[in-house]
């Protein structure tokens, strides 16, 4: 007898708040890791009179957002009111959008990884049912007898990313997030940062046997603020519903928590006393007609998507996949990239290499030294800065790197040198040019002066070069070090092999 | 300073504020003297603010002794209904849950009458939320119509009627949603108006029914109104529901014979409502048939969804109030009942002590008419009705430069004669709510008293953002009579 | 639109307002009356009809994205009815149906 095999059925409600200057319904700011309620006015705490007004940038950012995806615009888009009581919604309604979004359909093209990390792994495209905007709710601090109400947050414009059940897998799922992530800070539309709350899902997970075409019955969990917590969480449900049916014990329509600590889910609330929100269109705000103009200027002006970038880079520098999947899902560091290519582009190889090596490895290091001490008992500051972040204090330059890369493609200096020069121009800002000048590091192909190293070299290793005539290829390795020492490291290494293989010969 | 200055028109008292006739520290004197001679039998004040309006007549002194005079509203006591934006006073919405509650911003139109030099003057009665006909529904004050203590001066804006049928201000300001400034000033023999929806910012205006609340004045004569009119409308980038249209010098565009030529309808399901008193429907006959002597053509016109007003009135008004003061909940600024356990029990509680009746049964029927199941018979039923009432009027409009109607089906009632039926009541507004739903302006001015004495208003009804129109007609049908210038016996 | 049942208790739990016996039979009766006056709505075809959310058919109301003030917390909290350490303070949250 053989066993039934079920298969997951998952779809995302993803929130990410816009970066914008203002709040969606209000002027003032919004940021996080403010002093509590300092980020406020009358209309985030809807006193009585107050009215809210539509921020344009988010409307033409989420339009952005979903052009990018593939989405349809409808030209009609209206605002309505969700109606629900709960302490860290002023008006104790959310404005959001209900029957008449601003984006429809779409998609979000993902990739699953391959069993070798080094190749592309298959890419699909998951279903987007809709994108719509509202707005975030502030913050609750809850303690043993009462809990506390910041609305700082409250009134952020907030885009909710909403797919079909369209995923199998908890990998799919990070996947999806991780590529949503990637194109819309690619677009600069959030940062999308995680431990800022500026992203956010909600799960909905069902089980059905494989094969089935009716959808089991579903369970949402809430507020899931990290991709591992979104895995983990996802992987714990499907355990738990097959076991369940298995067990015959029936999965109710629910929501449920997860609890990161425990690693399980735990029930919350059954659809039973499901909320009645008694959306109806919002009389505070008119609707928004989207013209064929503004949609043609939008389009005009889309950023690359970071899959197709990848592909290029791929395609027209001949990277590696590795490297491109290093760099490609960070728009800062594709920017940073393409600019030092634009100063000099005749090895993007080289470029490259040296972006996802020595520059990404110096600015964690830079970041690591930044923080204070007792960095892991405060609770507020924010925890990893972006590479945006990184790059705009870090003192090398697009155009210093590509000097660097232009002094090594030339010959001026050794790939083994340019690494210290890396270093000295990240803490300095010089360019490459500048350091190679001032120590005096151009590479030594003075023919005669390295033979005379090299003899000397042999004399003193008798040994390897017998390993090497028998055939030890390696074996030479012994007498480039000393070749490398004797010329304070500035031997050009490609012609001191050929030197050393002639000379044993 | 003698004889009845309380009683004078704002343009008068602008005329001797400027002739040094009377300082504005001395009108204020007047008023703050009125209103402790007769609000202990009016009631229209909820709370006064004598040194600050001392202190603000002050500073307008010095602005016209300086020959910086600000307007014609320099130094003029206005009254204002207590759901208007302030920062520093009180917004009650003469409701326990906000009886403590003080504005720490001030609404556009309030500061623009400020930047007017306008002197605000109390905080005056209404019904809870504007939730009414009466201002029987006030949780803290009991108003009375000044022409007869044992009625009601109507509602919402009763306090802000009577204030000013009473000599207590020269001018106020209310707000209506559904007849709320029109009704009570027909009730007080006064002149009220409601502006086009969006003439006037609603920011500040704490809201019953956003899409049909907009404020307007109260006033003594039309052109008064016109005055105030003028400096409190206007497009305001707070509110996305006011629109930018050009704002006209009311007060310079008034003419005696404006009605000439001029077509007027007059709805014939109007006079064919079964609860229309007949003394009132003779009055406001005459009042037509005055028009029409002052050359107007009057005709019938058909507004034949009429009937239909107020179901739709009462599905879209409770459904948007019910969401509205969702806002008023005992966590952030309001009332919190101090029997809470928790948060759930904070909401429950301070909402069961910090409304009153006709509140909760509004907002217990909109939260019905919105909930899963309901909304497609009830709410968005009543939007595609609303729709056919609006183009009733555009039809109309088509051959009409006003309509003409009567403001109430009858004069002010006896205190407590309705309160315990709430249908009746709802069904005393019937002359007034479409233009509402329509969204159109319309003004109540006095043409004449039943045998009982009490007052009774002709509605002018005009097109959209007409109100420069409007205001002539009826300054033109008021310089015929002189209903306006009787004033109450107190 | 059958009128003559309003389920009371589930329509208060909507709105959060705690009502008394009484009231909740008053309220029931008088809202029976209401909405039965209402049905004279399901009298008329509106199928073809568009419905008016607003007074006026107007498109595209929006701000530019400037930051402006924020508000003083003292204005913020002063109406408040429980504060600490400049926030609201509410009784303990527990999980809302």
């Amino acid at each position: 007898m053989s066993e039934i095999q079920y298969e997951a059925v998952i779809g995302l409600e993803t929130h990410v708040q816009i970066k914008t200057r203002s709040k969606m319904f209000t002027s003032v700011a919004h940021r996080f890791g403010e002093p509590p309620n300092t980020l406020t006015d009358v209309v985030v705490w809807a006193l009585p009179g107050v009215l809210p007004v539509l921020n344009y940038e988010a409307i033409r950012k989420t339009i952005e957002l979903g052009l990018m995806l593939g989405c349809e615009i409808p030209e009609i888009t209206k605002w309505d009111r969700k109606n629900y009581f709960y302490p860290d919604s002023p008006k104790n309604y959310q404005l959001s959008q209900y029957d008449k979004p601003l984006c429809l359909g779409g998609s979000v093209e993902i990739e699953l990884p391959a069993e070798n990390r080094s190749e592309m792994g298959a890419h699909r495209n998951v279903k987007l049912t809709r994108i719509h905007l509202e707005e975030d709710v502030g913050k609750l601090t809850h303690f043993a007898h009462d809990s506390l109400v910041d609305y700082n947050r409250a009134g952020t414009p907030l885009m909710e990313i909403v797919s079909e059940p369209d995923m199998h897998s908890s990998e799919e799922v990070f996947a999806y997030l991780t590529s949503l992530k990637n194109t819309i800070s690619a677009a600069g539309i959030s940062d999308c940062d995680m431990e800022k709350g500026q992203m956010r899902c909600d799960v909905n997970v069902s089980i059905r046997p494989v094969g089935a075409r009716e959808f089991g019955v579903k369970v949402e969990m809430k507020n899931i603020n990290s991709t591992s917590h979104a895995r983990n969480c996802i992987d714990y449900e499907i355990r738990r519903q097959i076991d369940c049916i298995k067990k015959g014990i029936p999965i109710v329509q629910e929501t449920r928590r997860y609890d990161a600590q425990l690693g399980v889910t735990q029930s919350m609330r059954s659809k039973e006393d499901a909320h009645d929100y008694r959306y109806f269109p919002d009389p505070d705000l008119m609707p928004c007609k989207i013209s064929r103009e503004l949609l043609d200027s939008i389009r005009a002006n889309l950023p690359e998507l970071p899959f197709d970038r990848q592909r290029r880079y791929m395609e027209n520098y001949g990277l590696p996949y590795s490297v491109t999947s290093a760099i490609c899902p960070d728009a800062a560091l594709c920017a940073y990239f393409e600019e030092s290519l634009k100063e000099y582009g005749k090895n993007p190889k080289v470029s490259a290499n040296m972006i996802v090596n020595d520059l990404l490895r110096e600015l964690s290091a830079a970041d690591e030294s930044e923080k204070p001490d007792d960095f892991e008992k405060s609770e507020n500051v924010a925890v990893h800065a972006s590479t945006a972040e990184k790059l705009a204090k870090c003192k090398l330059s697009a155009k210093a790197l590509a000097s660097l890369v232009r002094v090594v493609d030339s010959g001026v200096i050794s790939k083994q040198m340019a690494k210290e020069v890396f270093v000295e121009m990240f803490s300095t800002g010089e360019t490459a040019d500048e350091i190679v000048g001032r120590k005096g590091l151009k590479q030594n192909s003075n023919t005669d002066e390295l033979e005379k190293f090299c003899l000397e070299a042999m004399a003193g290793n008798q040994k390897a070069i017998d390993q090497f005539k028998a055939g030890n290829e390696k074996a030479i390795n012994a007498l480039i070090g000393p070749v490398m020492k004797a010329s304070k490291g500035k031997a050009n290494p490609a012609m001191v092999l050929d030197i050393l293989k002639k000379l044993i010969k | 300073m003698s004889g009845e200055i309380f009683y004078e028109n704002i343009d008068k008292l602008d005329a001797m504020l400027d002739s040094r006739q009377i300082s504005a520290v001395e009108l204020a004197t007047v008023f703050i003297d009125r209103k402790n001679a007769v609000d202990s039998k009016v009631g229209a004040f909820i709370s006064s603010n004598e040194e600050e309006l001392l202190a603000n007549a002050e500073k307008s002194d010095k602005r016209r002794a300086n020959g910086g005079k600000l307007s014609e509203l320099d130094g003029i006591p206005v009254g204002l209904k207590d759901l208007l934006a302030v920062r520093g006073q009180k917004l009650t919405c003469a409701s326990r849950m906000l009886e403590n509650y003080v504005s720490p911003y001030t609404g556009t139109a309030m500061q623009k009458l400020e930047g007017a030099g306008a002197l605000f003057w109390g905080r005056l009665n209404m019904d809870e939320f504007a939730m009414g006909s009466s201002c029987e529904n006030s949780a803290l004050q009991k108003t009375r119509n000044p022409w007869d203590l044992s009625r009601i001066p109507g509602g919402s804006s009763g306090g802000s009627a009577a204030a000013v049928s009473a000599g207590e201000c020269a001018v106020s300001l209310g707000s209506d949603t559904g007849g709320s400034i029109r009704q009570p000033a027909s009730l007080c023999g006064v002149v009220g108006m409601k502006p086009t929806y969006g003439l006037v910012s609603r920011f500040g205006l704490a809201a019953f029914a956003s899409s049909l609340d907009q404020i307007g004045p109260f006033a003594r004569s039309v052109k008064d109104a016109a005055i105030v009119l003028k400096h409190i409308a206007g497009y305001d980038r707070l509110d996305s529901t006011s629109v930018n249209v050009k704002i006209e010098d009311y007060p310079s565009k008034l003419s005696a014979d404006s009605l000439k030529g001029k077509k007027i309808g007059v709805p014939k399901e109007y006079f064919a409502s079964e609860g229309i008193d007949p003394e009132v429907r003779q009055i406001v006959e005459a009042a037509i048939k005055k028009c029409g002597e002052l050359g107007a053509e009057i005709v019938e016109v058909s507004l034949p969804h009429t009937d239909l007003a107020i179901p739709v009135y009462y599905i879209i008004a409770t459904a948007e109030a019910s969401s509205n003061l969702a806002r008023y909940d005992g966590i952030r600024y309001t009332h919190r009942s101090d029997k809470a356990k928790d948060v759930i029990d904070v909401y429950f509680k301070s909402r069961a002590e910090g409304f009153g009746e006709e509140v909760k049964r509004r907002i217990i029927l909109g939260s019905y008419v919105l909930s899963s199941g309901y909304y497609d018979a009830y709410y968005l039923r009543a939007q595609k009705v609303r729709t056919l009432i609006r183009t009733d009027f555009e039809k109309a409009f088509e051959s009409v430069d006003a309509i003409l109607a009567p403001t109430s089906p009858t004069t002010a009632f006896k205190a407590g004669e309705k309160t315990s039926d709430p249908l009746a009541m709802y069904l005393s507004d019937i002359f007034t709510i479409n233009v509402n739903l329509a969204g159109l302006p319309a003004i109540s001015v006095p043409c004449g008293f039943a045998s009982d004495g009490m007052p009774v208003g002709l509605q002018m009804i005009g097109r959209a953002f007409d109100e420069s129109n409007l205001l002539s007609y009826a300054y033109a049908y008021e310089c015929a009579c002189d209903w306006n210038k009787r004033n109450p016996q107190l | 639109m059958n009128s003559s049942e309003i389920d009371i208790d589930y329509v208060a739990k909507l709105a959060r307002i705690e009502l008394t016996e009484e009231e909740k039979g008053k309220f029931s009766k008088q809202l029976g009356q209401i909405l039965g006056y209402f049905e004279k709505l399901s009298a008329i075809d509106v199928s073809d009809v568009e419905p008016s959310a607003h007074a006026h058919a107007i498109y595209n109301v929006w701000r530019e994205d400037i930051e402006g003030e924020p508000m003083s917390v003292e204005d913020a909290l002063m109406n408040a009815p429980a504060k600490r350490d400049n926030q609201i303070v509410v009784p303990k949250v527990v999980d809302d149906a």
